[in-house]
């Protein structure tokens, strides 16, 4: 579904991405980990068209994507939460919500959609009424992640939807990236919660410094030594 | 009593140009940070399409309006595509430079077409022309006029933010512009839109001026830019509310200094009200202090 090829992505003379690869299959979960600076945000805010490539390309449903706009991205079914949640702050809590169905005009499915996030986070729904700038961490990352299924995305991506919050939460935000899942939204996970997004992914990439350095399921990965005494704290 | 409510009713005329004029700068600076300088040749460059409409085309007060706002509302757009797009990611400096190369251009640019000489609006006949008194108070059609035209485009703006996909996309352009983006909004047509209806606001500013005070020169702008600015930045540049409150309280304030003190003094304390906004409240009236977001 999602395609990577030899990717490189340069901010001025530093080169942030060096030449990766990755795919996401349709109706997967796959989770890009890694500590804090390897490029992890720079290759999802890449997919998602906020920064442009030096070389390499980017394929979404077969189609090279590479020099559209964040908008016509959206339009072809791809939708991001990005790190730091971004919700616009002194707007209402629906108006985030009708923000993130901008581009659709069907009211009814909007509507529609609109029960459907307000069901996977009942505390919204409560808020309606409250500038987005009031809500708490946790709350916010809801509204992040609600406003984006408003487009009704076929992918989702997100960066780091556990910064910040505390553990009960972080499990209730994973909870429900599953139930997006298997509702049929294919998920790219950003995380610096190795052990969280492992549990969750049915594949998973580990970045360092730019490059991907290590592949494979979940599973596998959690098995690794390499993983766990980097990035799950075990020994 | 009789001499404050007179000069309250002329203040609240000249703040009714100002709060138009500070609309567009506030609305701008909103959304891509910039102080337009060459917003207050917009409002030149309407009251000389007013005029001409009224003296050459003989089109009374209220379409000559219509073409003032819709002449402005392309030339906002242009200036903003020619000008300021190209410097999109350049530093905010070199934004601000052009801007005032743009005022400059747009002044002289004038002067080169119609002369620098100062045109004198036709005199207002008929139902323009008509006086009130209430007790000794004077309020002429004029005043009224220029207050419903400016109540109508502020509740007309208001509506727009508020409510339209267009307004929603604007608000959230000038809040964060990448999820703006992710959201599929097209930054640069909503910053085209920013941009028309601030200049469309400066023109029926202008016509009103034309109008109000009848002599207009290719120089008028600078001095009610400037005004129009400090009243946008005492109302919490960025904030549409503060504009309109900026401008009826500047243009109230100018009114009662030339009235009750010396009117060589009233550019003064205009100029003083920004200087005391600026160190006891820097974010404006209606403002939020927030530190830099890094």
């Amino acid at each position: 579904m999602l395609e990577l090829r030899d990717l490189n992505v340069h901010y001025d003379m530093i080169h942030a991405i060096k030449g990766i690869s990755l795919t996401v299959e349709k109706g997967e979960i796959v989770t890009l980990i890694g500590a804090n600076g390897a490029g992890k945000t720079t290759t999802l805010r890449t997919i998602a068209g906020l920064k442009k490539p030096t070389s390499g390309s980017v394929w979404l449903n077969g189609q090279d994507i590479t020099e559209t706009t964040p908008r016509q991205r959206v339009q072809m079914g791809a939708a991001m939460v990005p790190e730091g949640r971004h919700v616009f702050s002194e707007m209402t809590v629906q108006e985030n919500l009708e923000l993130g169905a901008y581009l659709r005009r069907d009211k009814e499915g909007i509507a529609q959609d609109m029960e459907m996030v307000c069901g996977y986070f009942p505390i919204l729904k409560s808020r309606r009424k409250q500038t987005a700038g009031t809500l708490s961490g946790g709350e916010q990352q809801m509204l992040a992640m609600a406003r984006a299924l408003m487009s009704r995305p076929e992918i989702l991506f997100l960066d780091e939807p556990s910064m910040g919050l505390s553990p009960l939460l972080v499990s209730e935000i994973f909870a429900i990236i599953k139930t997006i899942n298997n509702a049929g939204t294919t998920i790219l996970l950003v995380e610096q919660n190795a052990g969280m997004a492992l549990s969750v992914a049915n594949r998973a990439y580990v970045m360092e410094t730019g490059s991907i350095v290590l592949s494979g399921t979940g599973a596998e990965l959690m098995e690794s030594d390499e993983i766990r005494k980097a990035y799950l704290g075990g020994s | 009593m009789e001499v404050f409510l007179q000069q309250l009713v002329n203040g609240v005329s000249l703040g009714s140009i100002y709060a138009l004029v500070a609309l567009g700068y506030t609305m701008v600076y909103g959304i891509i940070k910039l102080i337009n300088f060459a917003h207050c040749d917009i409002y030149m460059i309407g009251a000389y399409i007013g005029y001409y409409c009224m003296t050459y085309f003989g089109l009374s007060f209220f379409p000559s309006l219509l073409v003032a706002m819709t002449g402005c509302m392309v030339l906002g757009v242009l200036i903003e595509k020619i000008a300021y797009k190209p410097l999109r990611n350049a530093a905010r400096i070199s934004l601000l430079i052009t801007a005032i190369g743009m005022s400059l251009f747009l002044e002289y640019g004038t002067m080169f077409l119609v002369s620098a000489k100062v045109r004198t609006y036709p005199a207002m006949t008929g139902f323009m022309a008509k006086t009130f008194h209430i007790g000794n108070v004077l309020v002429t059609m004029q005043q009224i006029v220029i207050l419903a035209t400016t109540i109508a485009l502020m509740i007309a703006l208001q509506y727009i933010v508020k409510y339209t996909r267009a307004g929603k996309a604007m608000r959230a352009v000038s809040l964060d512009k990448d999820a703006a983006q992710l959201m599929g909004i097209d930054v640069n047509t909503t910053i085209s839109i920013t941009f028309a209806i601030g200049s469309a606001l400066a023109g029926a500013a202008g016509v009103l001026v034309g109008v109000y005070y009848n002599t207009i020169n290719p120089l008028m702008g600078v001095t009610p830019g400037l005004k129009a600015f400090v009243a946008a930045v005492f109302g919490g540049i960025g904030l549409i509310p503060g504009a309109m409150v900026g401008g009826y309280f500047i243009g109230i304030v100018e009114v009662l200094v030339s009235g009750y003190g010396n009117s060589m003094y009233r550019d003064a304390v205009v100029f003083a009200i920004l200087i005391l906004i600026l160190i006891l409240k820097p974010a404006g009236l209606l403002g939020k202090n927030v530190g830099e977001k890094v």
